[in-house]
């Protein structure tokens, strides 16, 4: 039951079993999706609780050759670097399709999309195969476009459709380049990350292809995760989105891209790393103080949420871009805290823009006297967002602050703490605009979520910030082995590796070394 | 005698023909689908067959002139599948068409036989022979309906256009018979290096490329496909569309690593120009078109590219991928069309409009349209990305040698990103197209296209899935044309 496998197909079978069932059905829909989801969050949380914390090793491994000629390989497993992401995407998959009550039209597509998009992040985290990693991901990816442009509101539905459209689909394609590029330059004989790993840290491409490689990937991840100045798609699209997508994509699947740099980018090519995470880190001022100065100017709730979403990306990429080990563990933490996060402020948002039909801040005021749950639960993910200690975003940005003064210069850390007393600033006035003052006449009936059942996936989002945030030390001593040899690849002499053979794959690599060395 | 039974599986081909041809005289209409059905188990039957050939390297027939390796087999496989296909498609469809059904599976039958021989082909002479008689017959095939002017008009364009590749091709064959004094592959591929030297056998080569160009509706020589693809009957489009274009493709592999041994460093250029202006071409001129028909035809002349890209890095890799990425497009351009004929049946007209409210009238219509079209844009899990993915790692690794593979590489990658636009307004029609004033009934999907649709969509996922045995079998067929 608490098998990877499950909780990757578990949400891909059941979009097929939806795919097979009339679409009379509708309440079998709703019923199927919510099941597909809660079963793997489930499981993700077992198998948190249940993994090796402090070793680094990959475990509950699973491995089957897929593709022999090529090296591909369906390998999935969990280290410190991806049991966070899962535990955090397997419980946002759940809210999201607890959220969906909203949808009342073409239920099946609409659950059937999130159920891909659900699997397909799962999967592409848990994966140990440069190519199913990709695949993964662009199973996931595409339902986002479908969805915004069927389901998606306002009037720049279509304009939002097509730039999300366009810039995803662009990234992802450099990074695929990026990819089989570092799969022929590493002798095109497996797509096996533990296999890269072992023949890069042996025998590491030559710098110039380090250096050619690497910005494919910074760029084509950058994109996928609106590195500033790409990220224009970012704010438009989730305002355009319906509920659930904004959700799944801001919370889990945007954080593929910072999940390839720190998996693949930055141990498998660390010269490259070395010359152009300068780069990054300069890009990264441009979302920290850039868009948050951005966020500050909205008057849309949704827009603010977007343009703070790329703001805390930019955390994340500081983290990546110091290169120390406070610094990459903190982005680690950030990427799960900011997961739990935007599916929270999202959903949050998406209840209000049901309720009120406007997201103008201008035009609301005193909602907590009307909405004490929702409102309560709202002010805290705010809080959470300037980061408030006591939520998981606090000992995550914290820590990356301190990664960055380790390692970098003094105006870094000076935006940096900028960034951080503007996210202050936009997120204390939300809160003051919508939540507090005069309520005005027309949303005097406004109702609260109504019972447990409506109100489960919020205090679910919250609890996962909450718990990390009072105990960061579940994800830290989790992620720090990991974090640790991502560092000392770059800077030591000591190389990136997976401590001992990888039981399950040990065997079929060990006989993938000996044909390959047999031809 | 042994010549004969190497040729076996075209003859077996053949001769289905010709008996439908002869049966169709004694049998009343009613038992003319049995006739449609017959045929289409005999090609089953022969499919099967062709696995109990097992050439152990390249055996050869009529004094060399005819070769059979796993590279002729696999595309003789390929070439049997899609017959089988558009046979279902055409006894399915054939209500609306007028008469005429064993004509047209006749036909249908020999211009399989044509594009069977194009794959052993291993002579100029035979080249042009098996060339001309898929050429001939698609005349036919293409103005087939011909009380309807589109369809004329189709069968005149494809009529010129043919006949002038097809004097290219002659006059280019003359050149180089001119130049070397011979025909065959083999000897071609054994000439002293100084006859290389001679501008008309250059040239000659050139002329060979324009007519194989005109099969695979590559740029320049595109110009016909929109149009013929528009006119033609849908079985006859899909058949064009699958068989002609990889009918092209083989002869351009087989004459490319087995004839000229220059030929290769010599076509690179050209045939990464083709490929680069191909894609280009096809997928902006594919953007504003609101015929479903036409917007395939555009979509193949940016596929043809994709295959080119393959085709021009001159190793396995890239030969293997293009073979593979031919398998998946063949179910996938079997699957749209198989939907484009029952709506086109139904409603007259094959624009993005009739397509509205698809997902009502006919879920299995829609559902096998969006398969077809998410294949072609290249979305896992369906067979489109693993092909596309080969390729993209082909010119990769064709890149280290030949850095304008990078520019190929970036028009390939922004193709792509393009075509989800148009690929995505079909869906998008279908499932959320507003209908005018369709009559909005459900639309009955007889049982042989049925059965067609289910098996074609079954292969697209299968392929995509489980790519591992194509592939493997594509490595055989590519490492017996001679490729490392």
């Amino acid at each position: 039951m608490a098998s990877l496998s499950f909780i990757i197909f578990c949400p891909l079978l059941a979009a097929l079993l939806i795919a097979a069932i009339p679409r009379n059905f509708k309440v079998l829909f709703r019923l199927i999706a919510l099941g597909a989801t809660f079963l793997p969050a489930l499981a993700a949380v077992r198998l948190f609780l249940g993994m090796e914390p402090a070793s680094g090793r990959l475990q509950y491994e699973e491995f089957v050759p897929w593709v022999y000629s090529l090296g591909i390989s369906y390998h999935v497993g969990v280290d410190g670097l991806n049991i966070g992401l899962i535990l955090m995407g397997a419980i946002v998959g759940f809210a999201a399709a607890c959220i969906s009550r909203e949808i009342t039209d073409r239920e099946k597509e609409f659950y059937l999309l999130l159920l891909l998009m659900t699997g397909g992040i799962l999967g592409a985290f848990a994966s140990y195969d440069l190519f199913f990693f990709y695949f993964f991901h662009e199973l996931a990816l595409v339902p986002t476009f479908i969805m915004i442009g069927v389901w998606g509101r306002g009037d720049r539905k279509n304009y939002a459709t097509f730039k999300i459209t366009l810039y995803l689909s662009l990234g992802a394609l450099l990074s695929l380049i990026g990819l089989l590029a570092l799969y022929l330059q590493a002798g095109g004989q497996t797509f096996n990350i533990v296999e890269l790993t072992r023949r890069l840290s042996a025998n590491p491409l030559s710098p110039g292809a380090q250096q050619a490689i690497f910005p494919l990937l910074m760029f084509g991840f950058g994109i996928l995760v609106s590195l500033w100045p790409f990220h224009t798609w970012a704010p438009l699209g989730y305002a355009a989105a319906p509920t659930a997508t904004a959700m799944m994509h801001a919370g889990v699947i945007k954080k593929f891209g910072l999940y390839g740099l720190l998996r693949v980018a930055v141990p498998l090519l660390p010269a490259g790393a070395e010359s152009w995470l300068p780069v990054l880190a300069l890009l990264c001022l441009g979302n920290l103080v850039y868009c948050g100065l951005v966020a500050m100017r909205q008057r849309d709730f949704n827009l603010l949420l977007g343009n703070s979403s790329v703001a805390h990306m930019g955390f994340v990429f500081l983290g990546i871009a110091s290169l120390s080990l406070v610094g990459v563990t903190g982005a680690v933490l950030v990427m799960v805290a900011h997961g739990f996060l935007a599916a929270l402020s999202f959903a949050l948002s998406g209840y209000l823009h049901q309720r009120l039909g406007t997201l103008e801040m201008v035009q609301m005021g005193g909602l907590l006297k009307r909405l004490p749950f929702i409102g309560t639960v709202l002010a805290m993910a705010l809080l959470a967002g300037c980061g408030l200690p006591g939520f998981a975003n606090f000992p995550g940005e914290a820590l990356v602050l301190f990664g960055a003064v380790k390692a970098g210069q003094w105006w870094v850390i000076l935006a940096a703490w900028s960034g951080l007393v503007i996210g202050g600033v936009y997120m204390l006035r939300a809160i003051r605009q919508i939540l507090h003052g005069h309520l005005p006449e027309r949303w005097a009936g406004v109702p609260d979520a109504p019972h447990a059942w409506h109100k489960l996936p919020y205090a679910l989002l919250l609890a996962g910030l909450v718990v990390f945030g009072c105990f960061p030390g579940l994800l830290t001593k989790r992620i720090q082995p990991n974090a640790s040899r991502i560092v000392q690849a770059v800077n030591g002499p000591m190389l990136a590796g997976f401590p001992g053979e990888p039981e399950a794959a040990g065997y079929w690599l060990a006989r993938g070394r000996k044909v390959t060395g047999h031809e | 005698m042994n010549d004969l039974v190497l040729m076996g599986l075209e003859g077996a081909v053949l001769v289905t023909g010709l008996a439908v041809l002869l049966l169709d005289l004694w049998i009343t209409p009613d038992q003319r689908r049995l006739l449609g059905f017959g045929a289409i188990a005999t090609l089953g039957v022969i499919f099967c067959a062709s696995f109990a050939y097992l050439p152990d390297g390249t055996q050869y027939a009529f004094g060399g002139m005819y070769a059979l390796d796993e590279f002729a087999l696999y595309f003789k496989r390929f070439f049997l599948i899609a017959g089988m296909f558009v046979l279902l498609l055409s006894v399915g469809t054939s209500h609306a068409e007028e008469g005429g059904q064993g004509e047209y599976l006749s036909l249908s039958l020999f211009a399989l036989a044509g594009m069977m021989f194009c794959a052993s082909a291993a002579n100029l002479a035979l080249l042009f022979v098996s060339l001309e008689l898929v050429t001939v017959t698609f005349y036919v095939l293409v103005g087939f309906q011909r009380r309807r002017l589109a369809s004329l008009e189709a069968a005149i364009k494809y009529l010129i256009i043919g006949a002038l590749s097809s004097a290219f091709l002659v006059y280019g064959i003359a050149l180089i018979y001119g130049a070397t004094g011979t025909l065959d592959f083999r000897q071609l591929a054994s000439l002293p290096a100084a006859v290389m030297e001679s501008r008309i056998l250059w040239l000659g080569a050139l002329f060979l490329f324009v007519g194989l160009g005109f099969k695979m509706a590559a740029v320049p020589f595109q110009i016909w496909a929109p149009d013929v693809y528009q006119g033609a009957p849908p079985s006859t489009t899909a058949f064009l569309a699958v068989g002609s274009k990889a009918a092209g493709f083989v002869l351009l592999l087989r004459v490319l690593h087995q004839t000229l041994p220059v030929l290769e460093t010599r076509w690179l250029h050209l045939l990464m120009g083709v490929a680069g202006l191909s894609i280009a071409y096809g997928v902006l001129c594919a953007i504003p078109q609101r015929s479903l028909k036409r917007l395939l035809g555009y979509s193949s002349i940016a596929n043809a590219g994709y295959l080119l890209i393959g085709v021009a890095t001159l190793s396995a890799a890239g030969a293997t991928a293009a073979l593979y990425y031919l398998a998946g497009y063949l179910y996938t351009v079997l699957a749209a069309f198989i939907v484009i004929a029952v709506v086109l049946q139904h409603t007259g007209r094959d624009d993005f409009d009739s397509l509205a409210g698809l997902h009502q009238r006919s879920p299995l219509l829609a559902a096998g349209l969006t398969f077809a079209m998410v294949s072609l844009a290249g979305i896992p899990p369906l067979a489109g990305f693993f092909g596309k993915f080969l390729v993209l790692k082909a010119a990769l690794a064709a890149g280290a040698e030949h850095p304008g593979f990078y520019w190929l590489l970036g028009i390939a990658v922004v193709g792509v990103v393009i075509s989800l636009y148009y690929y995505f307004g079909v869906v998008r029609a279908v499932y959320w197209g507003t209908p005018g004033e369709q009559p909005a009934g459900p639309i009955r999907v007889e049982w042989p296209l049925q059965v067609a649709l289910y098996l074609a969509m079954v292969a697209i996922l299968w392929l995509g899935v489980m790519p591992n045995q194509i592939t493997n079998l594509a490595e055989l067929a590519v490492k017996s044309l001679g490729l490392r």
